[in-house]
């Protein structure tokens, strides 16, 4: 891809961090990758004015001097994007941290060209037929991978006509070619540039929901596959505990995990938890279905800007196979500071908090990157994004909260005091939303659920009214309230602890099927039906206060994960011993 | 998991050569067409061939020197940050000498049992420190695939600490204080007293912007340490110039790792206070005008810090581990401030004091409920410290949760009107304050010794309401009914 000497050439006259400007490069791309000075660090081309060009240097230009050359490399920021991407470690900019050195000075990039991935030989199973007209996202064939994830190989975008040659069944290195298609070499592993989106044929509507394992989400702010969520919360509010858990057990095919300016520390531990836990429904390994883009916080901060759209190119390539994919993003705030970070350098003016005025805009075209699809080979297909923020000084109301909001299907925002009161996931009921939840119910009620909308309508109110009644107790005495009241306030109490809250760290109660919230809830309502009728029976409300609740409490550690009739029977004990109370 | 290219033990930038720093720079040419002069800020033309982020020597007249870093080159013009500050200095006869490379330190076991100042110059009348190599201060970023996640504690000796929010190798967990509270003492406490479960400990301590009162009584605390050759000093006094604390941490951290990556100690590294440091970033900013974010300080303060609190960890088939207690102290109290703030989001958790603890003659005064070790359970435990320490710590903690609220409604009705569950979490507040959070200042406890008194604390409860512990640990550890109050 290197061009002639000469062209595409330039020097570097001002170097202010990752801010660099060169001089004399002609026929400059907007997005072109350069290389700079002796150690030839990566930067991008974003903005060009007569021969002058402004770049945003992705490693660390320490040493750079004027005068240093700045040579085009005529492409684009591109990932090798091939077999044996699952599992793997991968930096900002797609380059593999498997094969770089334990401590990351500059110039690693080169070790790209070097990736595993390519010179590692894999088994090819041919499917197409030589002779026959193919297009862009038809299937050439496969590679078995180890996980549960069979790697099909496309025709790329952009890419139609004569199949003429295809790889016989056998051993193929990354480099090597699979097909021949209209004349064009297609190889095993493909550079793919990571900014354009992937085509694919259309966009679907209908609402399926992804389910989280999360109860508060699935049972109160479901996500539809293929929309986007947002998590804003202060810091140790439990934001990357909640990502995690979705990444661990959401039901997708595909997990692309983006530590975005956070710590190495998650980083290792990611990598550590997901390759002991299993995937219950394959099986297999968590890591054999999960690519971990890892941009720390150290790590240069302009490289944190293109992880995000390295996370979202891997989840297009996986989606283009027809698989569902969930891109976690932690934090998209950090991503945010890097846009800021750069155009503040750049002299750009600042609108909000020093955010660049097209903060807005950048952010919703991060989040449209997520949808359900028919893909151009035809299959349904989805990409699902969920992006932590973290506010400044857990303010709501900074720029990136605010913005993100807007362009999102559901919110869960994090709230301060659950969390210090050790309530977690820390979901606020009263900030929270889904805006799918409609349709979400329907497909419930069509698949077999049809009580699931009722339950969360029930649930939502009785977290309203206790909280209502909580305020009231406050001022005028839990005891002046009338018994029924009395009763709704216990019954928000057993909703919160013994169903929203749900222990991360616990075997039993990290995941939870459908059906056992589903029959968590049900218990709580049937508790506290029960209760009403023993007020109206004339049974004194504290009498039933000072019952004993812990096995409602404990039915969420102490039954299995997905033991819904362990709940039901736990039920009817307790609503025995209520009957029993005079 | 190894990489194939480039690694070392040490990271890219090591010199082999002896050679001390000044003969290194003594062979450059020096500029000295000086153009401007602004707060912290110099610029100087006809700087042909410097590059960003190198270190420079500048030649004041009568032979002082001062130093700088490059912040940005524009074609022949260089701007630097003078970290002495550019007070008394003009245009004319200032020669400027650059390095060709960023601000190098020697790095080696010589700097245990050593007192420097902020930049690494010694205070004790010792000779200069001569490592066998020198490293880079800024560090580079550990690749995450190297990393080891945090296991084994550190233990402080502090009660409050080791029991309910232990301090894990490779973790970093800051102390969120005010001023006016006893932070420093703290600190300079787990500095003296923290160890490791067998293998060699090595303190590393970087004062920043501390006053001269301050740095005495650190320097006498940690005495015997350092005359045992476990910790070197780095002291930043409030009344040295203030852009030299930009480096202080940088040195401290760049020790640190040599002496865990290289040597195979586990480090701890104590800084106090990062809120003296933030402040020279803003003031650096605030020269170059850049667009301030928050309360004057700049947009990328979180990933300055990140830089320095990152540089925590441990290293996969590796001996050594650095830890790090970073010190600040939040202005008028408020944990929305950047620096609190921004820090919380890249620690482990948080120590935090409170003056209301502290006002009931509580030491150290930790607000127990707001404090987290985010990485506890992978320290303590099991095989890590003793088998009911993560059940006990619970049990502590939700107890203490719930004697708050009793005392909160103990203040509206009055303690008499309490149920007698109540007033058993009233006592059982009154003895786990006395018994197991006060300690003195020089007190060093043994885990054992911290767990019983949590147990004995736990022992004025009823039975019933100790439903976090096993029953073979109420067993084992419960003192004895007869033994109770
Ligand atoms: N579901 C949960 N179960 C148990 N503990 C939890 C849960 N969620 C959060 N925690 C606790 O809260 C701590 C902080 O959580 P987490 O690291 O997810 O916060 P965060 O919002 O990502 O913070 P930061 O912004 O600093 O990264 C965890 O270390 C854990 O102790
Ligand atoms: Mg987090």
């Amino acid at each position: 891809m290197d061009r002639v000497a000469g062209a595409g050439q330039g020097r570097v006259v001002r170097v202010n961090g990752p801010l660099v400007e060169i001089e004399g490069a002609e026929g400059l791309s907007m997005l072109e990758l350069m290389a700079l000075g002796p150690s030839r660090i990566a930067a991008e081309t974003v903005a060009i004015a007569g021969t002058r060009a402004t770049l945003q240097a992705y490693e660390y230009t320490g040493g750079l001097k004027a005068g240093d050359i700045a040579s085009a490399s005529g492409g684009e920021l591109s990932g090798f994007m091939g077999p044996g991407m699952l599992g793997q470690v991968f930096d900002g900019l797609m380059r593999p941290l498997s094969s770089a050195p334990m401590w990351l000075g500059t110039g690693h990039s080169e070790a790209a060209a070097g990736t595993p991935a390519l010179a590692r030989y894999w088994t090819f199973v041919p499917t197409a037929a030589v002779g026959t007209q193919v297009t862009s996202g038809d299937v050439l064939g496969s590679v078995p991978e180890s996980g549960a994830v069979i790697h099909r190989v496309l025709v790329p975008a952009g890419v139609a006509g004569e199949l003429s040659w295809l790889a016989p069944e056998g051993a193929l290195r990354g480099s090597d070619s699979v097909a021949v298609v209209a004349g064009r070499r297609v190889a095993l592993t493909e550079p793919t540039p990571i900014r354009r989106p992937r085509p694919f044929r259309k966009r679907l509507t209908d609402a399926v929901p992804l389910h989280t394992g999360q109860r508060v989400l699935d049972l109160l702010f479901p996500l539809a596959r293929g929309s986007a969520a947002t998590v804003p919360g202060g810091f140790g509010t439990g934001k990357t505990m909640m990502l995690q858990q979705i990444a661990k057990w959401s039901d997708a095919d595909v997990i692309v995990y983006i530590g975005c300016g956070e710590r190495g520390n998650e980083m290792a531990d990611v990598l550590d938890g997901f390759s002991q836990l299993e995937d219950s429904r394959t099986g297999r390994k968590l890591l054999e279905r999960t690519v971990i883009i890892a941009n720390t916080s150290n790590m240069p901060m302009m490289a944190r800007e293109a992880s995000i759209f390295s996370g979202i190119a891997v989840a297009e390539y996986y989606r283009d196979m027809g698989y569902d994919v969930v891109v976690i993003a932690d934090s998209t705030s950090r991503w945010a500071e890097a846009l800021r970070e750069f155009a503040n350098r750049n002299g750009d003016l600042p609108a909000e908090e020093g955010y660049p005025a097209n903060l807005a805009s950048a952010l919703a075209a991060f989040y449209e990157r997520a949808g359900r699809v028919t893909t151009l080979g035809g299959t349904t297909a989805s990409i699902t994004i969920i992006g932590a923020v973290s506010p400044p000084g857990g303010d709501m109301s900074e720029p990136v909260t605010t913005d993100s909001q807007r362009f999102v299907r559901a919110l869960w925002m994090l709230d301060r005091d659950l969390a210090y009161s050790r309530h977690y996931p820390a979901v606020s009921w009263t900030g929270s939303f889904a805006r799918d939840a409609v349709e979400l119910g329907a497909w419930q009620a069509a698949n077999g659920q049809p009580g699931w909308a009722t339950r969360r309508a029930r649930a939502l109110a009785l977290l309203t009214e206790s909280d209502r009644l909580a305020e009231l107790a406050e001022i005028i005495g839990l005891p002046s309230l009338p018994g029924p009241e009395q009763v709704l306030l216990l019954g928000g109490r057993l909703l919160r602890d013994g169903v929203l809250m749900q222990n991360a760290l616990s075997p039993h109660d990290g995941y939870s099927s459908a059906e056992k919230g589903a029959a968590l809830l049900d218990l709580v309502f049937d508790v506290v039906d029960a209760c009403q009728r023993l007020v109206e029976r004339g049974v004194a409300a504290s009498t039933i206060e000072s019952a004993d609740f812990g096995p409602v409490l404990r039915a969420r550690e102490e039954c299995g994960p997905s033991d819904d009739a362990a709940v039901r029977a736990r039920g009817a004990e307790v609503l025995a011993a209520l009957e029993a109370l005079q | 998991m190894r990489g194939t290219n480039g690694v070392g033990p040490e990271p890219p930038g090591v010199t082999d050569g002896v050679l001390p720093l000044p003969a290194l720079l003594g062979a450059r040419i020096s500029h000295s067409d000086i153009r401007e002069l602004r707060g912290p800020l110099l610029v100087v033309g006809g700087a042909h061939g410097v590059g960003w982020d190198e270190f420079a020597t500048i030649d004041l007249p009568g032979g002082a020197h001062r130093h700088g870093l490059v912040l940005e080159i524009d074609q022949d013009l260089a701007t630097l940050q003078v970290l002495e500050g550019t007070d008394g200095m003009s245009l004319g006869g200032i020669g400027i000498r650059f390095d060709g490379r960023p601000l190098h330190v020697r790095v080696g076991e010589q700097w245990l049992g050593r007192v420097c100042n902020g930049r690494g110059e010694p205070l004790d009348g010792g000779p200069p420190i001569m490592g066998a190599a020198a490293l880079p201060i800024s560090g580079w970023p550990l690749n995450p695939v190297f990393r080891e996640p945090p296991a084994n504690p550190v233990l402080t000796g502090i009660s409050v600490i080791d029991a309910l929010m232990t301090l894990v190798q490779g973790q970093k967990l800051p102390i969120f204080s005010v001023p006016g509270m006893p932070h420093l003492t703290l600190a300079t406490q787990i500095a003296a007293q923290a160890v490791s479960g067998g293998e060699s400990f090595r303190v590393v301590f970087a004062a920043m912007g501390l006053t001269h009162a301050d740095i005495a009584y650190v320097r006498d605390r940690l005495e015997q340490r350092s005359a045992g050759g476990e910790l070197a000093l780095l002291l930043n006094a409030a009344d040295d110039p203030v852009i030299e604390r930009i480096l202080t941490p940088r040195i401290a951290l760049t020790v640190a790792e040599h002496l865990a990556y290289t040597e195979g100690h586990d480090v701890l590294v104590v800084m106090s206070d990062m809120t003296s440091y933030a402040e020279a970033v803003r003031e650096v900013s605030a020269a170059r005008q850049e667009i301030p974010a928050r309360r004057g300080y700049p947009g990328y303060l979180y990933s300055d810090l990140a830089t320095l609190y990152e540089r925590c960890g441990r290293v996969r088939g590796r001996k050594g581990s650095v830890t790090i207690v970073p010190v600040l102290t939040m202005p008028a109290g408020d944990i929305t401030h950047p620096v609190p703030d921004l820090t919380g989001y890249i620690t482990e958790g948080q120590i935090v004091l409170a003056p209301d603890v502290a006002a009931r003659g509580i030491y150290p005064p930790v607000d127990v409920l707001s404090s987290l070790s985010r990485l506890m359970r992978s320290g303590a435990g099991k095989g890590r410290t003793r088998e009911d320490h993560l059940e006990v710590a619970a049990q502590v903690m939700s107890a203490l949760a719930r004697a708050r609220q009793a005392a909160e409604l103990a203040e509206l009705v009055g303690e008499a009107a309490l149920s007698d569950t109540d007033r058993s979490y009233l006592s059982y507040r009154t003895s786990v304050e006395a018994g197991l959070f006060a300690q003195d200042p020089d007190e060093a406890r043994s885990l054992d010794d911290t767990l019983g008194r949590a147990w004995a604390a736990l022992a004025v409860l009823p039975d019933q309401e100790l439903a976090m512990l096993p029953a073979a640990f109420l067993k084992r550890y419960l003192p004895q009914r007869s033994d109770r109050t």
